[in-house]
């Protein structure tokens, strides 16, 4: 393990960083999407609404692989070339986006619909009460799925390993095809996925813990 | 559209097919596998016991924490190097079965912290030892409250399933790889019978889900 980490350290890092990136790139496209989709849902507007249900039940259902190589083997073939990287983050946001926007919305819903009466009957307008009354409270609320949500986000960029995105796991498995050293070479990896998963669980869990 | 003509002849769909029943087998035998195990590890969590909760608990979190690819990485070429061999199948079940015990085993133990302790006091007030409360008291009604819960689990195990293709499970995935192989005229085509696959089936089990939940509340 140690001569695993010695030889290859600078591999692994390289590979740490890019599972990052892509990760929070991933994270951040997909909470807008996300939050994008949550209020088409809860908005008086039955086109909205619709747009959203079918949005959200079609990429919660198929295959976060299925969608990353579309991008990656479809798109190339009648729009433009995109790299690993590139197809893994999209596929990553779109996958994500729908999990966030159920959570955003189950959260928005979580808050007592007095608030939004309250707000109206203050004179302000839908938009004006979702934003500066509904959604701060919201937030508030999904703060600690959207974490886990995070985790899961880094856990499923080991898709990018499919497409060639150079993250850790294809790092690891480049490794372990060339040492021989499978076992280890795979712990190496385990153990840098935790290093970034476990704090942030435990810390999420303190989170929910706090809030009830 | 000729190529969509072409792909979905008889031969390609029917081998479509053979790789999503792989798939829905692959993913059932794990969900019932670690059903047995994240009952037995949930319970053990729940329950207490001096250090081993702590240490199930943390293996628990390990687990939870990992990526599904590298466990079936691990299962498939990491085992061989301690001299156990699986073929893909066994060894997707194998992985699976890790990584969804350890899911299923903090939903049966929250499921289990759901139920009203009352129903456990009672049933020890009635005379019934703490197991048999257990078995005939409290573990139905955590059941019944979790079965929602773990038909959701089956579907995205349903849905990783596909990431068993990197080593070669011949899984539905993996078929529609095979064809688009072989002519990429059939690389669209593919994809959107992937997709609808895929969708169909993960979507009338959450409509399922979304029916028991009503039902059982």
């Amino acid at each position: 393990m140690i001569s695993i980490v010695a030889n290859h350290w600078q591999d692994l890092l390289y590979g740490l960083g890019q599972t990052l990136l892509c990760s929070i790139l991933a994270l951040f496209f997909s909470l807008i999407i996300g939050s994008l989709f949550a209020i088409f849902e809860v908005v008086p507007n039955k086109f909205l609404r619709i747009i959203a249900r079918v949005y959200i039940e079609i990429f919660r259902n198929i295959p976060l692989l299925v969608i990353t190589m579309f991008f990656y083997v479809v798109v190339p073939m009648f729009f433009v070339k995109v790299n690993g990287f590139t197809a893994g983050t999209i596929g990553l946001t779109i996958y994500t986006s729908a999990f966030i926007a159920e959570t955003v919305r189950s959260g928005i819903q979580s808050v007592d619909p007095g608030q939004m009466e309250g707000a109206r009957a203050n004179g302000m307008t839908f938009s004006q009460a979702m934003r500066y009354v509904v959604l701060p409270q919201a937030f508030k609320i999904v703060i600690p799925p959207l974490g886990n949500q995070f985790i899961n986000l880094v856990k499923n960029s080991s898709v990018l390993a499919f497409v060639a995105g150079f993250d850790l796991m294809y790092q690891g498995n480049t490794i372990a095809s060339t040492t021989f050293d499978t076992l280890n070479s795979y712990f190496v990896v385990g153990i840098l996925y935790l290093v970034i998963t476990m704090p942030l669980s435990y810390y999420m869990r303190y989170l929910e813990k706090r809030l009830d | 559209m000729q190529n969509f003509i072409n792909a979905y002849s008889w031969v390609n769909i029917h081998y479509l097919l053979e790789g999503l029943w792989i798939t829905l087998e692959v993913s059932a035998v794990s969900i019932v596998f670690s059903y047995i195990l994240g009952a037995i590890l949930g319970l053990i969590r729940y329950i207490n016991v001096k250090y081993l909760s702590a240490i199930v608990g943390f293996v628990i979190d390990l687990i939870r924490n990992l990526p599904l690819l590298l466990i079936i990485f691990f299962t498939y070429f990491g085992l061989p190097n301690i001299g156990i061999r699986l073929n893909p199948i066994w060894s997707s079940i194998l992985a699976m079965t890790i990584f969804e015990s350890a899911m299923l085993a903090e939903i049966i133990r929250s499921g289990i912290g759901a139920v009203d302790p009352g129903q456990m006091e009672g049933a020890r007030a009635n005379g019934l030892t703490y197991w048999q409360a257990m078995w005939h008291i409290v573990l139905p009604q955590a059941q019944k409250k979790m079965i929602p819960t773990i038909v959701s689990q089956f579907i995205s195990l349903i849905k990783d399933t596909s990431l068993a293709t990197i080593i070669v499970l011949p899984d539905l995935m993996y078929h529609a790889q095979i064809i688009y192989g072989q002519n990429s005229n059939y690389i669209l085509p593919m994809f959107v019978a992937l997709a609808v696959m895929y969708f169909v089936v993960c979507y009338m089990l959450s409509i399922l889900s979304h029916y028991l939940e009503k039902r059982l509340a």
